[in-house]
């Protein structure tokens, strides 16, 4: 019994421990990129573009082949649903929506979570093994300024850009299933996709998809810094980026999910 | 900071750490004076390196303070302890080199980071270190091209990079072919000569701590138990200095009942 309280109470002394190290990083690298270039300290933006390029358009090919095969899918299971009906003149509608407000977002997230979120607790898993960290902060170079900041930043530029090819890829890929087997032509599945859409379809997508690079960047780095021990401990928090940014953002998509439900009725 | 400063350099006093709940430092009292060298010798995980951290201020202690100059670095704020440590330099027992840069782009990054000059300017000054430490030429050169010796001397030299006047050495020689080591000894009175700078070296290498020190420090287990010139160590008749002197290894005569509860104890 004993037993059960101390596992409990250790487990949930670590959950807030953790809480606590994220809110410590996340007020720094806000410090960092929202006062301190007031007090002329600016943000590095020579590194912060070095991470868009890694972190964001090495991902473009990925992310894009990625949601074309979802599109088509979407296409196909629309079309087995929707023929039962004849309304396969919705199956353009029930992709375009579901790529703006939900596959888009979700897919570029777990994609650049797998590709970037677990490089950046590798690369500052690394470094902290190998005292470049503490290197940096003895010469008075403040670790988050230098490597956490710009990837806040690459992040909260690059995963809308890769959200919107996300989605346009997604619909290519439903367009060109509704084109080979339904019988539609491209201009019909175009206007098709124009009359579904609203704008905050788009938007709210983009929303999330911001809410989501912050989770990934956080976790990612946070990770990386509390890296113990060697090349064993970077393996480890390499792993756990993934698997807690991936829960994270999938908590998140509910919580939006809702908030834009009962707002929008 | 004025340079007519009187008075050691470093002073150490009462200085209590710990690593979450374990006691690494139990009181240690150091000085360091001005212009000299400073070796501290003693077994691994004594906690040398642990005091060098505290000094550099990469961990905050438990009680007691660490003056430099005359000033308590632990409640200064980050903008008034960077002033000072920009007198510092220090290398790290794995050189800590970046990764992602070349050794060149290594020894300026806190030249461009830390100071107004203009490019030409730390270049010439970049090519200046690193031919002090008899790397020129591997100006280009990624850390992982170079060798263990090398990596340490162009950690040497992003540590001069700011014309230190504190140089702090974690095992310079660790790891070291005799000649690269030997090489870093007389790089290290060259330093001291030249320079005037105040240096603290920790080393398991007893040879070239004779050789550099003008006084030698010994810890144990978190603890300060002898200090003075090299003569005085070398006449020291504290069992454990002479042990580490002598190189006695350790434990003898362990009680064999004691042993085995120890191995059966989980
Ligand atoms: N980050 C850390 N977390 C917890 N304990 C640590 C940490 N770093 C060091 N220690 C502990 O502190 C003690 C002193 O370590 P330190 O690195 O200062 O030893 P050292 O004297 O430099 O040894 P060596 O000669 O082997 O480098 C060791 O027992 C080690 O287990
Ligand atoms: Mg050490």
């Amino acid at each position: 019994m004993t037993a059960v309280f101390a596992f409990l109470g250790r487990n949930t002394l670590g959950f807030f421990r953790y809480l606590s190290g994220i809110y410590d990083l996340s007020a720094k690298a806000a410090y960092w990129t929202f006062v301190a270039p007031f007090k002329g300290r600016y943000v590095k933006w020579g590194s912060a573009i070095h991470q868009m390029v890694v972190a964001g358009v090495d991902s473009i090919p990925i992310v894009s082949l990625i949601s074309l095969f979802i599109g088509i899918v979407l296409g196909l299971q629309g079309a087995y649903q929707l023929a039962k009906f004849g309304a396969t003149y919705f199956v353009t509608a029930l992709v375009g929506v579901s790529m703006t407000r939900e596959l888009g977002p979700l897919i570029t997230a777990i994609v650049v979570a797998g590709r970037s979120g677990s490089a950046f607790a590798a690369e500052l898993g690394t470094m902290k093994v190998s005292e470049e960290i503490d290197a940096l902060e003895a010469m008075g170079l403040d670790s988050v300024r230098y490597l956490v900041v710009p990837k806040y930043l690459a992040m909260l530029v690059m995963m809308p850009c890769l959200t919107l090819i996300s989605d346009l890829s997604g619909i290519l890929g439903g367009a060109a299933f509704e084109i080979a087997q339904l019988g539609k032509t491209f201009s019909m599945c175009l206007s098709a996709t124009q009359d579904a859409l609203a704008m905050h379809d788009i938007t709210t997508g983009l929303i999330k998809s911001l809410v989501f690079g912050l989770i990934i960047t956080k976790i990612g780095c946070y990770e990386g810094f509390s890296v113990r021990g060697g090349a064993e401990g970077v393996g480890k928090a390499t792993t756990s980026s993934v698997v807690v940014s991936i829960f994270l953002i999938i908590l998140a998509d509910v919580v939006f999910t809702a908030i834009f439900y009962f707002t929008s009725s | 900071m004025p340079s007519d400063f009187e008075g050691p350099m470093i002073r150490v006093s009462d200085l209590v750490t710990h690593y979450g709940d374990r006691r690494i430092l139990n009181h240690v009292n150091l000085d360091f004076p001005t212009g000299e060298t400073m070796v501290i010798l003693g077994g691994s995980g004594t906690g040398k390196s642990t005091l060098l951290r505290h000094i550099m201020r990469l961990e905050s202690p438990t009680s007691g303070q660490i003056l430099i100059r005359g000033h308590d670095i632990c409640p200064m704020s980050e903008d008034q302890f960077n002033q000072i440590r920009r007198k510092i330099g220090m290398l790290f027992q794995s050189a800590a080199l970046f990764n992602s840069m070349t050794i060149e782009e290594n020894v300026a990054l806190p030249l461009r980071e830390l100071t107004q000059l203009e490019d030409s300017t730390i270049r010439i000054m970049t090519r200046i270190k690193l031919d002090l430490v008899g790397l020129n030429g591997f100006e280009n050169y990624m850390p992982s091209q170079l060798s263990g010796g090398m990596k340490k001397r162009a950690g040497l030299a992003r540590a001069l990079a700011m014309d230190p006047e504190i140089l702090l050495f974690d095992e310079p020689s660790a790891g070291l072919d005799p000649i690269t080591a030997a090489g870093i000894d007389s790089l290290i009175l060259k330093l001291k000569l030249a320079f005037r700078m105040t240096i603290v070296v920790v080393t398991h290498e007893l040879a070239s701590a004779f050789m550099i020190a003008d006084r030698i420090t010994v810890m144990d287990r978190g603890e300060v138990i002898a200090t003075g010139t090299p003569e005085e160590i070398r006449n020291s008749q504290h069992p454990r200095v002479l042990q580490f002197l002598n190189r006695i290894p350790e434990g003898d005569q362990v009680d064999a009942q004691e042993y085995l509860r120890s191995l059966t104890e989980n």
